[in-house]
C-alpha cells in the first residue's frame, strides 16, 4: 500500500465510528422486520383457517351439520334447499380419479424413462418441454377440454354431454403428468447408482434394474407424489369450472355433468349467492371441506416420504 | 451398461452355461417396456402440441390491432383486451414488490437468522403446507379478510394482495434455496473483516443470491398471472369498459376476460377467447425466457 492511503484508512476508520449507531440500529432493527415477514406467513394459514371456521360455524347454525354430512341431496338453489356436500365429494373425487387414471401411469412411466433410459441430454431437452406443460394456465385447459376434448370425446361415446367428469378428468390428468413425473423422477435420481451398478453385475438388465431395484428403493417418494398429485386434482378449480358444468352428481355417470366442491364455490361466487344468505355461507363450508381434504393429503405426502424414506 | 447385462446370476458356470438362458426372453422385455415408457414421453409432448396447435390454429385469426385497443363487447368481432390487459400489468405491478419483500424477507429470516428451535420448524412446516392449498381457498380468504374485513372493496390492492399470499410460499422456497447457495467462505471472509449480520447479508449473501432470487420470482409472478380462481372469489369484474386508474380501482385481467369468453356459447367468442389465450402465453414464454436468460447470464457457481 502507498503511503498516500493511509490517512484514507484512517479516516474510513473515524466514519466507520461515527456510523456505529446507525449501523447497530440496523443491526438491531432487520432482523425484527424479516421476523414480521416471516410472521405474516403463519398470519395467512390463521387467517385462511379463521375465516373458513367462523363463517363454516354461521353455516352449520342455519343448518345442520347431520344434514350436511348425511343428506344425498345438494340442491343449495331450491325453495327447498338440501346441503348435503356427498353430491359435491363425488363430483371431485370421480373427476380426481379420472386425472389419476391418466395422471399416474403415464407420469410413472415418463419418470421411469427420464431417470433410468434416458441420455443425460435427452433428459435436459424433454425435462424442460414437460415443464411448460405444467406451467400453462389452468384456464387454457379448461378451454382446451371444453372446445376440443370434449366435442372429439362426443364423437365417440355419443351420449356425452357438453358438460361431463370425462372431459375434464382427462384434461387434468393431462396436465398432473409433469408433476407425477417430476416428483417420482426426483426420488428415483435420488437412489445410489451404486445400488444399480450393483444389480447389473448380478446380470439385470435395465428393465430389472428399475423395476426391481429402483423402483422399491424409490417408492416413498414415488407414493408421496402420487398423494400430491391427487391433492392437486381435488383442489384444481378452472378445468371443472369451465367443462365440468353445474349440476350436482346424479350417481356415478361420468357422461354427465358432476359439480365439484371447486367447481360449485365458483359458480356461486359468480353472483347466485348474496352476501349474508345462507347460499353464501355454504361456499366457506365447501371450502372448510376442500381445505382439510389437501391439507390432509399433504400431511400424508409429507409423512409417508419421512417415515418410508430408505436411507442409504 | 448393456455389456455388463449379459452375464446371469444362479449356480455354478457350468450349470448355468448347460440350462436354456432365459436371456432373450429378458432382453426383449426390456425393448418392450423401453418403447412403452417412450410412448409415455411422446404421448406428453404431443398433448402439449396439440394444444398449443389447437389454440394457434383457432385464434390466430382473431388477432389484430383492434384485439388491443378495444374494451370488451357484445359483438365478437369487436370484443377486445384492452381492460384485461392494462389490468393485469396493474395486478403484475403490485403483486411483485409486496410478495417480493414478504418472501424474500422471510427468506432472509429462515435462512440467516432464524435459530434451529421449534418456531423456525414451524414456519417451514407452514410453508410448506401454504403451497398446497388450492388456489380458491386463498380466494375465500381475499374475499372475507380484503374485500369485506378491511372493507378494500372489489379493488386492485385486494386482487394484488390475494395474489401475494398465494405465490409466497413459492418465493420463499426459491429464495431459501438462492440464500442456501452461498457458499459459507464468503460469509465467513466478511466477518473476518469486520462486517456486522446485516452488512453481510445486504452486501455479500444477497448480491451472490440475487439472480436465484430473481428467477423464483419471475417464475412465482408467471403463476399467478395465469391465476383465475382467487380473482373471480374476490370478484373481478369480468365485463370492464375503462381502465384502472389507481389501486382502489376495479379491475379484469386476461385470465378472467378469457374465462367470460369461454363460457359463452357462440364459436365466435371461443375464437376471440384463442386469442387471448395467445396473448396470455406469449406473454408467460416472455417472462420465462427472462427468468432463464437471468439464470444463465448472472448465475455464478461457486
Amino acid at each position: 500500500m502507498s503511503d498516500n492511503e493511509r490517512p484514507s484508512i484512517r479516516k474510513m476508520i473515524e466514519d466507520k465510528a461515527s456510523q456505529k449507531g446507525a449501523t447497530n440500529a440496523a443491526e438491531k432493527t432487520m432482523p425484527k422486520l424479516f421476523l414480521i415477514c416471516a410472521i405474516i406467513s403463519i398470519l395467512t394459514t390463521f387467517g385462511i383457517v379463521l375465516t373458513l371456521l367462523f363463517e363454516t360455524v354461521t353455516f352449520f347454525s342455519e343448518v345442520s351439520i347431520v344434514e350436511f354430512l348425511t343428506s344425498s341431496e345438494w340442491y343449495p338453489m331450491f325453495s327447498d334447499p338440501d346441503y348435503g356436500i356427498r353430491p359435491l365429494l363425488l363430483g371431485t373425487f370421480t373427476v380426481a380419479a379420472i386425472a389419476m387414471v391418466v395422471a399416474i401411469p403415464v407420469g410413472l412411466a415418463v419418470a421411469i424413462y427420464l431417470s433410468e433410459y434416458a441420455s443425460d441430454k435427452k433428459r435436459r431437452t424433454i425435462k424442460p418441454i414437460l415443464e411448460v406443460l405444467a406451467g400453462i394456465p389452468t384456464i387454457v385447459y379448461g378451454f382446451f377440454a371444453l372446445t376440443f376434448v370434449t366435442p372429439v370425446l362426443q364423437s365417440v361415446i355419443p351420449g356425452l354431454a357438453i358438460y361431463n367428469a370425462l372431459s375434464p378428468g382427462l384434461v387434468m390428468g393431462i396436465m398432473i403428468i409433469p408433476m407425477v413425473a417430476s416428483l417420482s423422477e426426483d426420488a428415483m435420481s435420488a437412489v445410489p447408482q451404486s445400488m444399480r451398478e450393483g444389480a447389473f453385475a448380478l446380470g439385470a438388465t435395465r428393465l430389472e434394474v428399475s423395476l426391481k431395484v429402483v423402483f422399491p428403493a424409490a417408492l416413498s417418494g414415488i407414493i408421496a407424489s402420487f398423494v400430491l398429485s391427487i391433492s392437486r386434482a381435488i383442489g384444481e378449480t378452472m378445468i371443472v369450472t369451465v367443462a365440468g358444468g353445474g349440476s350436482p352428481a346424479q350417481g356415478f355417470d361420468i357422461t354427465s355433468s358432476m359439480q365439484t366442491m371447486t367447481a360449485y364455490i365458483v359458480q356461486m361466487s359468480l353472483g347466485d349467492a348474496g352476501f349474508g344468505t345462507t347460499v353464501y355461507y355454504s361456499i366457506y363450508a365447501v371450502g372448510m371441506t376442500l381445505f382439510i381434504f389437501t391439507l390432509v393429503m399433504n400431511i400424508l405426502a409429507q409423512f409417508i416420504s419421512k417415515r418410508f424414506r430408505e436411507e442409504y | 451398461m448393456k455389456e455388463v447385462s449379459q452375464e446371469n446370476t444362479s449356480g455354478t458356470p457350468t450349470e448355468y452355461l448347460s440350462a436354456p438362458s432365459n436371456l432373450p426372453k429378458r432382453e426383449w422385455k426390456n425393448r418392450l417396456f423401453r418403447t412403452i415408457f417412450a410412448t409415455a414421453v411422446i404421448f406428453s409432448l404431443l398433448m402439449l402440441l396439440i394444444l398449443i396447435i389447437r389454440i394457434i390454429t383457432q385464434g390466430i385469426g382473431s388477432i389484430d390491432w383492434q384485439l388491443f385497443t378495444n374494451f370488451a363487447s357484445r359483438h365478437p368481432d369487436e370484443a377486445g383486451l384492452k381492460a384485461p390487459l392494462i389490468g393485469t400489468i396493474w395486478m403484475m405491478a403490485l403483486t411483485g414488490p409486496i410478495s417480493f419483500v414478504l418472501g424474500v424477507g422471510t427468506a432472509i429470516y429462515l435462512e440467516e437468522y432464524a435459530k434451529p428451535n421449534r418456531f423456525t420448524t414451524l414456519i417451514q412446516t407452514n410453508i410448506s403446507n401454504l403451497a398446497g392449498v388450492p388456489s380458491v381457498v386463498f380466494g375465500l380468504l381475499g374475499l372475507t379478510l380484503f374485500v369485506r374485513e378491511l372493507s378494500m372493496g372489489r379493488s386492485l390492492i385486494a386482487g394484488a394482495l390475494t395474489m401475494s399470499l398465494l405465490i409466497l410460499p413459492i418465493i420463499v422456497v426459491s429464495s431459501q434455496e438462492a440464500l442456501r447457495a452461498v457458499p459459507a467462505e464468503l460469509k465467513q471472509a466478511s466477518y473476518a473483516m469486520g462486517a456486522t449480520t446485516w452488512q453481510t447479508i445486504f452486501k455479500v449473501v444477497l448480491p451472490a443470491s440475487v439472480p436465484g432470487i430473481l428467477t423464483g420470482t419471475i417464475l412465482a409472478l408467471s403463476r399467478a398471472i395465469g391465476e383465475t380462481a382467487p380473482l373471480i372469489m374476490i370478484g373481478a369484474l369480468t365485463y370492464i369498459a375503462f381502465l384502472p386508474e389507481s389501486i382502489m380501482s376495479q379491475f379484469t385481467v386476461m385470465p378472467i376476460q378469457i374465462f367470460n369468453w369461454t363460457n359463452r356459447p357462440q364459436e365466435e367468442f371461443h375464437m376471440v377467447a384463442a386469442a387471448g389465450i395467445i396473448v396470455l402465453l406469449v406473454m408467460l414464454l416472455v417472462m420465462n425466457s427472462i427468468a432463464v436468460w437471468i439464470r444463465n447470464k448472472f448465475q455464478r457457481r461457486f
